[in-house]
């Protein structure tokens, strides 16, 4: 049986991590690929590198970065941030990325989602979704959840579905940060409603947060950053923690 | 050691490259049909949808080459189903080397599958000195269990997670993606 994934996230600036620093034993906690070369050790199952630069080097600087992770990391890695067209996903791929996400771009042209599908394939085209729960209902936002829409959660992520993406990764903005636990009501309603994985994200600060988020929130995979940067949780005890609540791992 | 990745543009060859690359083998990425043959191993990978990398393959002049190998030939995800009869997507005839016909998944779980499932019903020399374990798949389409099948894997339905037929492997899953267990399978590989 298909076990659920544990996906830390690495934020990249100029080609550099931007949190962890207590990986004490790390020659340089900033460098990325050594980053996620030691969550791949400790048994992450896929990797999320979020670039969060906004450089005019940018493109160029992470297509270098992927090119560098895909070297060493013998897991699956995806990469978002700021990519808007097919000759930028070209770039990634062809430099090793298994999987990207688009956000912004996919919201101002949904199009993009069909040509990035035709192109290179589902099996790539993750779509990142932000969304914040504003009187009673689900808005996305957009540019790491700065800017508000009127477009609704769940008509989006059907649409994203019916348009072809393979994956869907669900940011909830009320629980990004507040280490209370993923928006496990609105995962359920997402998973239940579009029948490609969703990964959950946002509110992640204990275990048994991603105990409920696979059990009542149905997520396929949890998506994680500062509790795995700052060794609040060890994605081994995680694993073995999950498993003895009966939810498949890989171990 | 000469090592074969065939370039037909369907394929995220670099990690194939870089999973060898760990292996200390420097792979050549090539479509010319001589150097196929001359090659000791041949990878023949693929992802993207299967009539599209069919027609890409067509376009190349391979279909005949890969049929005709007489070394070690590995399949990965949709280059193994491209060597299977027939693919329901896109209505895809394929090389005929595996005698079985890809189909998809239709069992109300989440479709594609994404992630790490148990590789289990191992045989064989590709599996040489390894137990079941987990391994990395992407994919909406796969081949039902057949008497070709070297080792199988549950998504709703038991089906064929490696096939083999004579010099001829496939694996649905992603080898230089599914850490030190997939490296071993690789490692295998060079060495038949």
């Amino acid at each position: 049986m298909l076990t659920k994934r544990i996906i830390p996230c690495l934020d990249i600036k100029d080609g550099r991590t931007v949190k962890g620093i207590n990986f004490v034993d790390l020659r340089d906690a900033g460098d990325p690929v050594e980053l996620a070369q030691r969550y791949a050790q400790e048994g992450a199952d896929e990797l999320v590198f979020l670039d969060i630069s906004a450089t005019e080097q940018k493109r160029k600087t992470l297509a270098e970065l992927v090119y560098h992770v895909a070297e060493k990391l013998n897991i699956p890695f995806t990469v978002g941030g700021g990519i808007s067209s097919v000759e930028d996903v070209d770039v990634l791929l062809k430099n090793g990325a298994d999987k990207v996400s688009i956000n912004s771009s996919a919201v101002k042209r949904p199009e993009l989602i069909n040509e990035l599908v035709a192109k290179f394939g589902s099996q790539c085209i993750v779509v990142a979704i932000d969304a914040k729960y504003i009187a009673g209902e689900w808005k996305v936002h957009l540019v790491g959840g700065k800017v508000p829409t009127e477009i609704d959660l769940f008509e989006w992520a059907k649409e994203v579905e019916e348009r072809g993406a393979g994956e869907i990764l669900f940011t909830s903005m009320d629980h990004d940060g507040t280490k209370n636990g993923f928006a496990n009501e609105a995962l359920a309603h997402l998973s239940a409603l579009v029948n490609i994985p969703v990964i959950a994200s946002g509110g992640a600060g204990e275990m048994h947060h991603f105990t409920d988020t696979f059990k009542d929130g149905k997520a396929d995979a949890a998506l994680a950053a500062s509790v795995f940067h700052f060794k609040e949780i060890e994605i081994k005890d995680l694993k073995e923690e999950l498993k003895s609540k009966g939810i498949l791992m890989r171990i | 050691m000469k090592l074969v990745i065939i370039d037909y543009g369907a394929g995220n060859i670099q990690s194939i490259r870089f999973a060898f690359q760990r292996l200390g083998i420097e792979a050549v990425l090539t479509r010319n049909a001589e150097e196929i043959l001359n090659a000791d191993n041949v990878i023949f990978p693929g992802v993207g949808e299967a009539s599209s990398a069919m027609a890409k393959l067509w376009e190349s002049g391979l279909h005949d080459v890969i049929a005709d190998l007489r070394q070690p030939v590995l399949g990965i995800c949709l280059g193994m189903q491209l060597m299977c009869n027939s693919s329901e997507e896109g209505d895809t005839k394929g090389l005929g080397i595996f005698n079985t016909d890809v189909v998809k998944f239709n069992s109300g779980l989440k479709v594609p599958q994404i992630g790490w499932n148990k590789i289990e019903n191992l045989q064989g020399d590709l599996f040489e000195g390894l137990n079941e374990d987990f391994i990395y798949l992407v994919h909406s389409f796969y081949a039902p269990k057949s008497d070709e099948a070297i080792a199988t894997s549950t998504y709703g339905i038991e089906y064929s997670a490696a096939l083999q037929k004579d010099n001829f492997y496939g694996v649905q899953f992603h080898p230089e993606k599914s850490g030190a267990y997939g490296a071993k399978i690789l490692q295998n590989f060079l060495e038949l």
